[in-house]
């Protein structure tokens, strides 16, 4: 009789996946919080978020949305080179991935200190001169896009993770639960900004 | 380890979500440009929310998976929304 | 028919990889982790029930009697913080649903081990930050459990400590439910369809869901008050376009569904005593499952009942009223099927037995008082009052703390390997349950007749009401030292408890007591329905 061992090497894989999935539905609430906090200012003050969005440089936002979407894809194709055991293909992937990922945390970078020269942040004395509507427009957006920021950079990571176990051989074709757990999340960074986009760049 | 079999996403197959997605995104800037007034907010939402769709069946792989999780992805994109729907009965008729 | 070799080593002696305190605080066995909320729990409640002890002895009579109006608050506000945050959301699922989820269902353990011991890590830290916000900063916060702006934002007070700590058993909260669906989904013995799975699991499962749908929205939450202290963000702030009661939305949109983290896994508790001491099965076991979803669904469209007053639309609180109601119903449901359940049966008067009818009894009465709070136009004359204060200790601590108590007589054998003395059970349950009446019905009667909540004084004429509830609180207090003393002592000489001292049919009863470190030695295949009282296994 064996005795199984509570401290699996191996996860079911099945089991992983769910617990991945579970875990992304809290995600999708907690960014719901702010999207419901969006929606009723939003609704009260449609035309001054209207005025504040023109501020935003709706390229530099369509930039980052084709950045999130090819990266959506080449972690989604590492995904494929991995069952496939195209182990250097998968490594170059993920690189581009987070090559992606980290030039839209440099779009980021750009976009909030170009804001912040023009005194425009949380507390700000020109903010306080704004109308309400376009004051929590921008808190909003801070908020929104910082809390998603957070989570790109937790994505890199995680993605790093991968490129490192990839390289080990610890993630291969037989053993990938941790890329596509890892896939997964960040196709919800992904998801998340498919949303923020519309809502804060193209309402103008 | 129990392995399930799966399906793999064929490169070919993931370039062309790629480029649905891009397509879609390309529309929704430009339909910005039209001045549709309260509808554009509404389009640019049903763009997003095909996009995201996408993003789920094909990136995300939600179209091979059991039901239990396609069930369970819908309702809490259903809670959220009735939560939403419900805050607004206030504000809506204040 | 017991399962496994009597000579294999217990949970309780089991040396693993670790030795000595490393083994079990690096363990991710969840009954050892089980245990360990437990005594974490039960050390925070009796620090909390100072705290609330300290309030009682200042209310004794009106004017100050022992502390100032700044310290009251403050009081009322971490005993609040521990209570809610600390001990009841988290303490069924966590202590029992714990121990005995993968017990009740064939398994060796939860889907995520090592994430079950990060949970109660994060449980920890979340509860010392609870308590360095007594001591930490500038004072004690004194906003309530509730945070309600404007006040959370513009209290000198530590409020971002605070918050922090919501925050972080929120974290723990999250990724305990998480663990648990996946553990049901994946993990039931062969055999086990969803529909024989014993009630207990049904409602760690539908908990589980609460705790992962709703808990993140006052994660959010809780960060955009941090924003409005720290950077001013304004969505609270009239000043700045923004709306208070947007807060009280959001916070209830949470605290509500989280009201029915309390109170789904103990009436899954009860749900498994009463078949057990009436040797009979469960009546309307479907009604049961289905009740059970049904208040978790319901739950998260009632949260505007906290906030009748507040100045939403007459839609709204038509609305959130109705609902109110309507979710009453799935919990009356399974109150008369506990009652059938033990209609006809062979009822076996013990500890566990009498603390579960307690809690029929100390529920019904919080729910009766429910449906006066969420009645539109009573409301007005109850919110704020110490009518609220009555109504949720009841639902609360007679609901879900009695069943706490039921819980742990009832499974204490098997967690033990001991018996407790009845007697002094007894004698305990009869100082807690008087002790808990006289402590919250004057509360009634007091809000009613005006007194509000979290007040420091009082009119001359809630005197009478307050000094009987002084009373109760010292009686009740005297009860709960004395269940704890008893089960202490019995942990450590109580007789030796055999597998299954009460006869019961599900699976934690066929494995010792207490339960082996795999607890199975074969993952049992399941055969019958759940409740099986016909075969002769039953010793």
């Amino acid at each position: 009789m064996t005795l199984h061992q509570t401290h699996t090497e191996h996860l079911d894989s099945e089991t992983g996946k769910l617990g991945m999935w579970i875990f992304l539905f809290t995600e999708l609430f907690l960014f719901g919080g702010l999207f419901l906090v969006y929606s009723i200012f939003r609704a009260k003050y449609s035309a001054e978020f209207h005025v504040a969005a023109a501020e935003l440089n709706a390229f530099i936002g369509t930039m980052n949305t084709v950045f999130l979407l090819v990266s959506s894809m080449t972690v989604a194709m590492a995904l494929t080179a991995i069952q496939k055991g195209e182990r250097k293909l998968a490594l170059f992937l993920l690189l581009t991935t987070i090559l992606l990922a980290g030039l839209f945390m440099l779009n980021k970078y750009f976009e909030w200190s170009h804001k912040f020269e023009y005194g425009i942040y949380p507390g700000s004395p020109v903010l306080k001169n704004m109308s309400h509507g376009e004051l929590l427009f921008f808190g909003l957006y801070y908020m929104m896009t910082g809390l998603h920021a957070f989570h790109v950079m937790i994505g890199m990571v995680l993605l790093s993770i991968n490129v490192v176990k990839v390289k080990a051989g610890t993630v291969n074709s037989t053993r990938f639960l941790m890329l596509e757990n890892s896939a997964l999340y960040w196709h919800l960074v992904d998801l998340i900004w498919i949303f923020l986009f519309p809502l804060l760049y193209l309402i103008t | 380890m129990k392995h399930d079999d799966k399906h793999i996403s064929s490169y070919e197959s993931l370039v062309i979500v790629l480029a649905i997605l891009l397509a879609l995104t390309t529309i929704s800037v430009l339909i910005t440009g039209f001045h549709l007034g309260p509808l554009t907010v509404a389009v640019a939402l049903l763009i997003a929310s095909v996009k995201v769709a996408i993003v789920l069946t094909q990136f995300m792989h939600l179209k091979f998976e059991n039901r239990f999780l396609r069930l369970a992805v819908s309702g809490v994109f259903l809670l959220f929304a009735l939560v939403v729907i419900i805050t607004f009965i206030d504000y809506f008729f204040r | 028919m017991i399962m496994g070799n009597e000579t294999q080593v217990s949970y309780l002696e089991y040396q693993g990889r670790y030795k000595g305190i490393w083994s079990w605080l690096l363990s991710t066995d969840h009954k050892r982790i089980g245990l360990m909320y437990l005594y974490a729990i039960i050390f925070f409640f009796f620090v909390a029930a100072a705290l609330g002890l300290l309030m009682r002895i200042e209310l004794i009579a009106p004017g100050r009697t022992i502390m100032e109006p700044q310290t009251y608050n403050g009081l009322f506000t971490i005993h609040g913080i521990i209570m809610i945050f600390v001990i009841v959301i988290p303490g069924m699922a966590a202590v029992f649903g714990n121990f005995f989820l993968p017990l009740l269902i064939g398994a060796r353990d939860v889907a995520f081990p090592r994430l079950n011991l990060f949970s109660w890590y994060l449980y920890i830290t979340g509860a010392l930050l609870g308590i360095l916000s007594q001591f930490m900063g500038s004072g004690p916060p004194d906003t309530g459990w509730t945070f309600y702006v404007p006040y959370s934002v513009e209290s000198a007070t530590s409020v971002i400590w605070a918050l922090t700590a919501a925050f972080t058993l929120g974290f723990s909260s999250i990724l305990t439910g998480l663990n648990f669906i996946v553990t049901i989904h994946r993990m039931r013995a062969p055999g086990m369809k969803w529909m024989r799975m014993p009630l207990f699991p049904w409602a760690i499962y539908a908990t589980a869901w609460i705790q992962v749908l709703a808990t993140p929205i006052i994660g959010i939450t809780l960060l955009m008050v941090i924003a409005e202290r720290v950077l001013n963000i304004g969505f609270f702030d009239p000043a700045l376009g923004g709306d208070p009661v947007l807060f009280q939305h959001l916070f209830w949109i949470y605290s509500h569904p989280a009201v029915y983290i309390m109170i789904l896994p103990a009436m899954g508790v009860v749900t498994e005593i009463f078949p057990t001491f009436s040797q009979k099965p469960v009546f309307g076991y479907g009604a049961i499952v289905i009740s059970s979803l049904a208040i978790a669904f319901v739950g998260y469209f009632v949260w505007g009942h906290h906030m009748f007053t507040s100045g939403m639309s007459y839609y709204a609180r038509w609305f959130f009223s109705f609902l109110t109601f309507i979710v009453a119903i799935p919990s009356a449901v399974k109150v008369f099927n506990w009652i059938s359940t033990m209609y006809g049966g062979a009822i076996d008067m013990k500890p566990p037995l009498l603390y579960a009818i307690a809690f029929i009894f100390l529920f019904m009465i919080g729910g009766f008082t429910g449906l006066i709070l969420g009645s539109l136009a009573t409301n007005v004359q109850t919110h704020d009052t110490a009518f609220v204060v009555a109504h949720f200790h009841y639902i609360i601590f007679g609901g879900m703390g009695f069943a706490f108590f039921a819980g742990i007589h009832y499974w204490f054998p098997k967690m033990f390997g001991r018996m407790y003395n009845n007697t002094v059970a007894y004698v305990a349950l009869a100082f807690n349950f008087i002790g808990f009446n006289l402590l919250y019905f004057p509360h009634f009667i007091m809000g009613i007749q005006g007194m509000p909540r979290r007040a420091y004084d009082y009119l001359p004429q809630f005197e009478t009401g307050h000094f009987i509830s002084t009373i109760g609180a010292f009686i009740l207090f005297t009860g709960l030292i004395i269940m704890v003393w008893n089960l202490r002592h019995a942990a450590r000489r109580g007789a030796k408890a055999p597998a299954n001292p009460w006869h019961g049919v599900t699976l934690e009863w066929k494995i010792p007591s207490p339960p082996p470190h795999e607890n199975f030695d074969e993952i049992p295949e399941i055969t019958t329905r759940p409740y099986f009282f016909g075969s002769k296994d039953n010793n």
